[in-house]
C-alpha cells in the first residue's frame, strides 16, 4: 500500500515558469492574508483552522476512479464555501506547504504551480461559481447545496485546465497540448464527482448544526433549515 | 452546538481518517500521475528535494508495518497542519 503522489512534482514544468507561478501565487496569498483579515470573524477562526486539518486528512483518501486511476479531494470549494474565499486560499495553501515540505508530495520548486491551481484557481473559481449559482437556484437548502455541488464539481476540471495552461507555458516534455488537455480534463471531470460528494456532505453537516458558521450562507437572509 | 464542539468533532474525525482510513485509500495512480503516464511525460518528474524526509510519501522510513507507517504519517500530518493553521488563523482573525 502506498499513497500515490498527489501533486505536481519537480521537473514537469520548466524552472522559469515555475518561478513565474511562485510570484503569481505569492501575490494571491498576500491578497488572501489581507482579505481573510476582513472576512474572518473571531467565532469562525477555529473553523478555519479545522478546515485545513480536515482537507489534509481527506487528501490522504484517494478514491478509485474508472480505468485504473484515483482521485482525491482538493478542498478549495469546501474551504471557500465554509470559511470564505480568502481564508479558503490560505487553508489549502497551508496543506500544500506541509505536504511538500514533510511528505515530499508536490515538488519544492513546483509549490507555486500547485498553490496556483489548487489554492487559487480551485478555491476562488469555486467561490465565484458558487455565488453565481446561488443567484440562479432557489434560496433554500436544496438550492444552496445544488450550487455547492456544481461549483465544487467544476473546480476540479478548472484545476486540470490550470495545469494544462502551465504545461503549455513550460512543459518540459515535447507533447502536443491537445493530448494533455483532453486527458487532464477528461480524468478530472470524473474525479470532480468525488469532490462534489465530499463537499456537499461536509457543508450539509455543518449547515444542519450551525448554519451561521457557514460563510457562504451568511449572506443568505432566508432560512436554510429543511 | 458550540463552535468548540464542532472543532473537537472535526479534529477527531480528521485524526481517524488520517490514521486509520488512509490505509484503505486507493493505490491507483492519482489523476495527474495517470495522465502523465498515459500521455508520456511521467519520466520528466524529478525527485523532490524533501524526498529524504522521514515521512516522504506518507510513510515512516524504515517501518515495515504499512498500517502503522501510514498511520503515523497521518497523525503527524494532522497535528502539524493543526499547529500551523490554528496558529495562522488566530493571528489574522478580526479582533
Amino acid at each position: 500500500m502506498k499513497i500515490p503522489t498527489l501533486h505536481i512534482p519537480d521537473g514537469f514544468i520548466s524552472a522559469p515558469v515555475s518561478l513565474l507561478f511562485l510570484v503569481i501565487s505569492g501575490f494571491f496569498v498576500f491578497l488572501a492574508l489581507r482579505g481573510a483579515k476582513k472576512q474572518l470573524d473571531e467565532k469562525v477562526a477555529p473553523l478555519a483552522g479545522l478546515a485545513a486539518v480536515f482537507i489534509f486528512a481527506m487528501q490522504m483518501i484517494n478514491f478509485p476512479v474508472a480505468a485504473g486511476t484515483s482521485g482525491h479531494l482538493i478542498g478549495g470549494a469546501l474551504a471557500a464555501i465554509l470559511i470564505g474565499p480568502w481564508a479558503g486560499v490560505l487553508a489549502v495553501t497551508v496543506v500544500l506547504i506541509v505536504q511538500a515540505l514533510v511528505f515530499a508530495d508536490g515538488g519544492l520548486t513546483a509549490i507555486g504551480l500547485n498553490v496556483f491551481i489548487m489554492s487559487v484557481l480551485a478555491t476562488l473559481g469555486a467561490w465565484y461559481l458558487f455565488r453565481l449559482f446561488q443567484k440562479i437556484f432557489p434560496k433554500n437548502r436544496i438550492g444552496f447545496l445544488t450550487a455547492t455541488a456544481i461549483a465544487s464539481y467544476l473546480s476540479v476540471p478548472i484545476s486540470a485546465l490550470g495545469f494544462t495552461f502551465q504545461f503549455a507555458l513550460g512543459g518540459t516534455a515535447a507533447i502536443t497540448l491537445d493530448k494533455v488537455l483532453i486527458a487532464m480534463v477528461g480524468v478530472h471531470s470524473v474525479i470532480g464527482i468525488g469532490e462534489a460528494i465530499i463537499t456537499v456532505l461536509t457543508i450539509s453537516a455543518v449547515l444542519s448544526v450551525r448554519k451561521d458558521l457557514v460563510f457562504g450562507a451568511s449572506k443568505l437572509k432566508v432560512s436554510l433549515v429543511r | 452546538m458550540s463552535t468548540k464542539r464542532i472543532v473537537q468533532i472535526g479534529l477527531v474525525l480528521s485524526l481517524f481518517v488520517a490514521a486509520f482510513v488512509s490505509f484503505y485509500a486507493s493505490a491507483n495512480p492519482d489523476g495527474l500521475e495517470f495522465v502523465a503516464e498515459q500521455v508520456g511525460f511521467l519520466n520528466t518528474a524529478k525527485d523532490s528535494a524533501t524526498g529524504s524526509s522521514p515521512l516522504a510519501d506518507y510513510g515512516l522510513t524504515g517501518l515495515e508495518n504499512e498500517r502503522l507507517s501510514v498511520g503515523i504519517a497521518g497523525i503527524v500530518g494532522v497535528l502539524l497542519t493543526a499547529v500551523i493553521s490554528f496558529g495562522l488563523f488566530t493571528l489574522i482573525k478580526k479582533r
